[in-house]
């Protein structure tokens, strides 16, 4: 009569558990991988920087809070709606016209941009409404891109344009748009010149994630949030003031400079203190003091000396 | 004619508390999400978010009460002092939660921002007026109150108001959410003022319609 015999299995053979249990983040390396070969997906690829000359000391958000807690109206108004409505936006293939008062105007490719000088720059984010991260983004300076097309000497503001694809962007469509398109900001010269001024192109290692403003996006870290426009495709030199996008919704509330300030509320709530996200709990609230200039006053209040900050807000 | 099946008499108390049972469940699930971290990464806000919007979701539901017995001939009154309680529970959870857990119990930004904050101001009056409504819900307060009380629970039309209002100035742009509630309070109190006439023109098309007695 046939016997069952257990075949014996050498200790050797067995996959350890650490190496079976990194199965996923081998597929989703893998996933990655076929997101850089196959233009378009929606993974985000690793993405290596050099550090840069900014760092802080404070704890980063998470991750997933950085990637899933989004204000990015193209893509609905919910917090979540980015991160789950993003799917189909093609980041690439891109190109960002540069153009305006310059001596060289040009269309620049992703490719090209992504040669820029990038590096580590790791910068707290406030938000208009009250909360605050702490972003490893990986950027490089505006002004570089700015010095490749020669601005003229009658260029006084820079201002920028995000992409319209209503078909990829499901906030762009639909009875109840919140905001007219495209999305436009702007920043004054020497705002846009200034060192912590960067075009972000990835953060946490990785190119950008579409819900964070793929594939090239501004930060400047001692305004609100909403000045740090998404998925730009055009930047323009021009001499006056250009139109934003939120001062043109409401300009009581959102003025153009719209730096942090602790001392200037928003005429429907305080602007002393910040929820920082990620931190504290469903019983504990992270609420911080908000800084001057998001804590950047050494470096930028010198380009308001002078100025009235409350009737300039 | 009623458009839908009455609900045999004996049903009418044990339905009123499933109505309760119902109406705390997004309350309850929304706090045990949050406190499973299955809010999202800003739960507290959520928390805060979601309770308002079912407080004003219970008032609209208190309105319709009225308009769905004129034009539908639907008699759901049995359930409107339900529907009103819960409306109160949700703001009074949305106070707290705001109060405790988004400030944290720090009640100098708690009456700062009740004082200097118009949306914060208008809710706060809203939550006070609801109170004595609340405790007034009940029927030896009917009976001891009589026409008073009559008069006094028409306080729900402004605390609707007040509702709708410190919504649209709590968000940051209308978009489809805030424009359905503030839409439906809006339509609901519109109603009111033009109820009367239509009743008139109801019952004179019935009396018109109904064949006359035979004149002696």
């Amino acid at each position: 009569m046939a016997v069952y015999r257990p075949p014996h299995i050498a200790a050797s053979d067995i996959t350890p558990r650490n190496i079976y249990m990194s199965r996923r983040s081998f597929i989703g390396t893998a996933a990655a991988g076929f997101a850089l070969a196959g233009a378009g997906s929606a993974f985000a690829a690793p993405l290596q920087a050099k550090p840069g000359p900014y760092t802080l000391d404070e704890k980063l958000t998470p991750k997933d809070a950085v990637t899933s807690y989004n204000n990015f109206y193209e893509f609905g108004t919910d917090k979540s709606d980015p991160s789950s409505n993003s799917g189909d936006f093609k980041p690439t293939p891109w190109t960002v016209k540069v153009d305006g008062l310059v001596g060289k105007p040009k269309e620049f490719g992703l490719e090209e941009l992504m040669k820029m000088p990038i590096e580590d720059r790791t910068y707290r984010m406030r938000c208009v409404e009250g909360w605050s991260m702490v972003i490893p983004w990986i950027g490089f300076p505006l002004a570089a891109l700015l010095d490749k097309v020669e601005p003229q000497g009658s260029a006084k503001y820079v201002s920028f344009e995000t992409v319209v694809r209503p078909e990829e962007m499901p906030g762009q469509k639909g009875l109840f748009q919140p905001l007219p398109w495209p999305y436009v900001e702007g920043l004054r010269l020497d705002e846009a010149r200034h060192p912590l001024t960067i075009l972000a192109v990835g953060l946490y290692g990785e190119t950008l994630p579409n819900q964070n403003g793929a594939p090239i996006r501004l930060v400047v870290p001692w305004k609100y949030g909403f000045k740090s426009i998404k998925s730009i495709v055009r930047i323009s030199l021009v001499e006056k003031q250009p139109e934003t996008t939120w001062k043109n919704s409401n300009a009581r509330e959102y003025g153009f400079y719209s730096n942090v300030n602790p001392a200037v509320d928003h005429p429907r709530w305080s602007q002393a203190t910040e929820q920082r996200i990620g931190e504290g709990g469903f019983f504990k609230t992270a609420r911080r003091p908000t800084l001057p200039f998001n804590g950047y006053a050494d470096e930028v209040a010198s380009l308001y000396s002078g100025m009235d900050l409350k009737a300039n807000y | 004619m009623p458009l839908i099946p009455a609900l045999p008499r004996r049903l009418h108390g044990p339905s009123i508390w499933a109505l309760y049972v119902i109406g705390l469940c997004p309350a309850v699930w929304s706090f045990y999400l949050g406190a499973t971290g299955g809010l999202g990464v800003n739960p507290v806000k959520e928390f805060e978010h979601l309770l308002g919007l079912w407080a004003l979701r219970f008032i609209i539901l208190t309105l319709a009460i009225t308009p769905l017995r004129d034009l539908f001939g639907i008699n759901w009154i049995r359930y409107r002092r339900a529907l009103g309680l819960l409306a109160f529970y949700y703001v009074l959870m949305h106070f707290s939660v705001w109060m405790l857990l988004d400030l944290g119990m720090d009640f100098g930004s708690v009456f700062a921002d009740i004082l200097k904050r118009p949306y914060i101001t208008i809710g706060m009056v809203c939550l006070a007026a609801l109170v004595p409504l609340a405790v007034t819900s009940n029927n030896y307060s009917i009976r001891k109150l009589g026409k008073l009380w009559i008069d006094m629970h028409h306080l729900i039309y402004a605390i609707a108001l007040g509702g709708a209002l410190h919504y649209f100035l709590a968000v940051k742009s209308i978009t489809t959410e805030p424009f359905i509630h503030i839409a439906a309070i809006a339509l609901l109190l519109a109603y009111r003022p033009i109820r009367k006439p239509f009743l008139r023109w109801k019952r004179a098309r019935k009396t018109v319609d109904s064949p006359q007695p035979a004149p002696r």
